[in-house]
């Protein structure tokens, strides 16, 4: 790990027009060490996901700096990062392997390399029984893990997930964590994380940031200090349970300015 | 028995019980065959003359129609439709309209379209592309609003640009709409050209069937007939398993 | 989530305004396209605006115009009537009957691809010559829509809907009064709707056809007697009837279907 910081967000505020005009998110000040697994926790509509289109370039901060690798973000997505988004983004007409293998569409690879990147994607995310299946007949957790395989054999420095597993069962979700640990583990790279659910947060991550109501801005940063060999198992630490007390004591108060009650 | 199967083979029964009824019916003259003749008679009737080349000509000349006013339809419908999605504001002056179009019975439209036109193909054609376009920029629409928002957020995610996003994204999840677009253009344009020709032509099977009723020619009017229909139910039929074999493999989406 | 809806640029309001005066421009740009026809023609294929709404105020005046427009009127609505309820009943029985319905389903979705037109001479044949060859025609066009749309509507009813309805223990009466119609209404309008629009079709082609009275005469007889004013004036009138009343059901829909905005 080097001593300058993979990402670093200063003073990032986002701004839209309207009419209404909306102070959605910042400032924002972050530093994202390499490496690092980093989550981000906060009440609906606090401008989670907009943190996230700023940070690879998918949308412009009103004001503010976004760099990665020591370049400033200018409005474009730059090379090396992987977004796995919060809605089904699996193209219904392609099969498994050629949804995994569009995420290399465009590159300059020879085809064998591809192949086997594909391979090693397809194998690693458990997909190998349904290679050749259209998405439409996978479930929701197995579409998301196209996506995520899609996104891994890119081999990226830095990983964006937006909810990833937002429409999953919870054991479902508690498993997808392990797979997303063992993927952090395997590639080393930078992972950030947006998730409602505290638990998820505090067992996957190094670091949680914990954002506020709209207009969304770091009211909290903990961190868990978890060995880099871990897995959900982790909840029966003792740790455990004070962490998700202090994420929840941070967001209660956040949570119920959105739900519209006072503290 | 598979369900799909016993639903195909309660269809096919059906269907034939009611040829059967109807043949027993003429045969038994209950039906007077001056009105209706017998199913089989027909099937004749229409083997005889499609198979003598004397429909030849007719036949050149719908089917060539019908297929201009298709291509013209699509092109133009696609065309206007993609250009109704990037101008919003034209779109909002253009949407109600659209909604209302297929209110007005198009065809009323034909003998002013003979007289502007002359009796001949260019009418028809016209006639055609008018009743067909309007579905094709409905459904061009409904195609690329349906590309889900997200797909376009990974283009981008992806650097694809403009060029390769239209290609390699917006199109295929477009066309399963666009598709459906051109299967009611070519029922539109054949039922259009079909009409024209029936009411108000010199050639064509439209036309012949017509000739057919006036000349108390029973026989041929129904072989005719049998002949249209089959062509449309064939035409459309191929076209519409083919769009369902594109969404089956979607379905669920 | 809430957080999606930051994604979107801002709510269209400020567009209002221009639309206004956009479809202004439009409705402007189509009446010269139509006075250009008009005159480039030198009237023999259309008459110009000005002449035909001046020839449709004439018209109007006219008792034996009023008699063949309630002519038409009278077939159509006959037609209407016997396609709605006809086609409501067929909807609701092949909805609630699975199987039937599958089978039933693609005979009349084919039915509606074909050129019905060429099936008009047996009608004629069946019916003779008089209004009830015109209304059989109507519902042949106007039929098929409300019944598959009325099919597609109950077969898609959530299966919630109805289990709701039997804990609650409602008779099959009150269920389809209470539970089945209401939530199939949006689509059952929308039958509707465009059931009028092709009835009205079939009875306009059957008088264009064959028939010695009502619009689709009138307009035919102009276009023979070179009676231009007269056949773009019904053409107007046919065209002003069909849109207002579309839009009038559009309007009536919009009150009845307050779930989709």
């Amino acid at each position: 790990m080097s001593d300058t910081p993979h990402v670093v967000m200063r003073g990032v505020v986002r701004r839209y027009e309207g009419p209404p005009p909306v102070h959605a998110l910042g400032p924002i000040d972050l530093d994202l060490a390499r490496g690092e697994f980093f989550s981000v926790v906060g009440p609906s509509g606090c401008g989670k996901s907009t943190l996230l289109d700023v940070l690879c370039g998918l949308a412009s901060p009103t004001s503010g700096t976004v760099s990665f690798e020591g370049k400033e973000l200018h409005g474009e997505v730059p090379d090396g990062i992987g977004v796995v988004f919060q809605e089904d983004a699996s193209l219904a007409w392609l099969t498994v392997r050629q949804n995994i293998a569009f995420g290399l569409r465009m590159s300059i690879l020879p085809q064998r390399e591809i192949d086997e990147r594909v391979d090693h994607a397809i194998a690693f995310m458990g997909l190998a029984q349904f290679a050749d299946h259209y998405p439409a007949q996978l479930s929701g957790g197995m579409r998301q893990r196209v996506c995520i395989a899609r996104t891994l054999v890119l081999r990226p420095r830095l990983i964006l997930l937006d909810e990833p597993f937002g429409a999953l069962d919870q054991q479902t979700r508690l498993l997808m964590g392990d797979e997303l640990l063992r993927l952090w583990r395997e590639t080393g790279a930078t992972v950030l994380l947006i998730t409602h659910a505290l638990d998820e947060a505090a067992v996957l991550s190094d670091r949680v940031g914990v954002i506020s109501a709209r207009p969304g801005r770091f009211i909290d940063l903990v961190e868990t200090g978890w060995p880099r060999e871990r897995d959900s198992r982790i909840v029966s630490d003792p740790n455990f349970g004070a962490l998700t007390s202090r994420l929840w004591l941070s967001l209660r108060e956040e949570s119920m300015k959105t739900l519209g009650r006072v503290a | 028995m598979t369900r799909g199967r016993a639903v195909l083979a309660v269809r096919v029964a059906v269907l034939a019980g009611c040829v059967l009824l109807l043949e027993i019916l003429c045969r038994i003259g209950v039906i007077n065959p001056l009105t209706v003749i017998p199913p089989s008679d027909m099937v004749a009737s229409m083997i005889e003359h499609v198979g003598s080349g004397d429909l030849d000509d007719n036949m050149i000349q719908t089917f060539s129609t019908i297929a201009t006013a298709f291509v013209l339809a699509v092109a133009l419908g696609t065309a206007s439709g993609a250009l109704l999605h990037r101008s919003s504001r034209l779109r909002d002056v253009v949407d109600p309209l659209l909604a209302s179009y297929y209110s007005v019975p198009t065809f009323i439209f034909y003998p002013l379209l003979v007289a502007l036109f002359a009796l001949g193909k260019t009418p028809l054609v016209v006639l055609g592309v008018l009743s067909a376009t309007p579905a094709v920029m409905m459904s061009t629409l409904a195609g690329l609003d349906g590309v889900p928002r997200v797909l376009l957020k990974l283009a981008r995610a992806q650097r694809l640009g403009p060029g390769r996003t239209f290609c390699w994204i917006v199109l295929p999840a477009a066309l399963p709409r666009l598709f459906t677009g051109f299967k009611l253009a070519l029922s539109y344009a054949l039922i259009g050209v079909i009409a024209g020709e029936f009411l108000l032509s010199a050639t064509g099977l439209g036309y012949a069937i017509s000739f057919a009723y006036q000349s108390f020619d029973n026989r041929a009017m129904y072989g005719l007939m049998l002949f249209v229909l089959l062509v449309a139910v064939v035409a459309n039929g191929c076209l519409y398993s083919w769009e369902g074999r594109l969404a089956r493999r979607r379905a669920g989406r | 989530m809430s957080d999606m809806a930051l994604e979107s640029p801002p709510p269209q309001r400020a567009r209002r305004g221009t639309k206004a005066l956009d479809s202004l421009i439009l409705l402007l740009l189509m009446l010269g396209l139509w006075q250009a026809v008009g005159s480039w023609t030198q009237g023999v294929a259309v008459s110009p605006p000005l002449q035909t709404f001046l020839y449709l105020a004439d018209l109007m005046t006219q008792s034996g115009f009023w008699g063949h427009v309630a002519a038409t009127m009278a077939a159509f609505l006959m037609a209407f009537a016997i396609s709605a309820v006809l086609g409501l009943g067929l909807g609701l029985v092949f909805g609630l009957r699975r199987f039937a319905g599958d089978v039933a389903e693609p005979v009349l979705a084919g039915f509606y691809t074909i050129p019905k037109v060429t099936l008009y001479p047996v009608v004629l044949l069946i019916f003779g010559l008089g209004t009830s060859a015109k209304v059989a025609f109507g519902v042949m066009h106007g039929l098929v829509p409300i019944t598959l749309l009325t099919l597609g509507a109950v077969r898609n009813l959530p299966a919630t809907l109805l289990r709701t309805a039997r804990v609650l223990r409602l008779p099959p009466g009150k269920t389809m009064a209470w539970i089945l119609v209401p939530a199939c209404l949006p689509d059952i309008i929308s039958g509707l709707r465009l059931s009028f629009s092709l009835s009205l079709l079939g009875v306009l082609i059957g008088e264009m056809f064959s028939s010695q009275r009502g619009l689709g005469f009138l307009l035919v007889s102009g276009m023979a007697q070179h009676n231009i004013p007269l056949s773009t004036a019904v053409v107007l009138l046919i065209v002003i009837i069909a849109i207002g009343a579309n839009m009038a059901m559009l309007r009536l829909s919009r009150r009845f279907t307050h779930r989709k905005a």
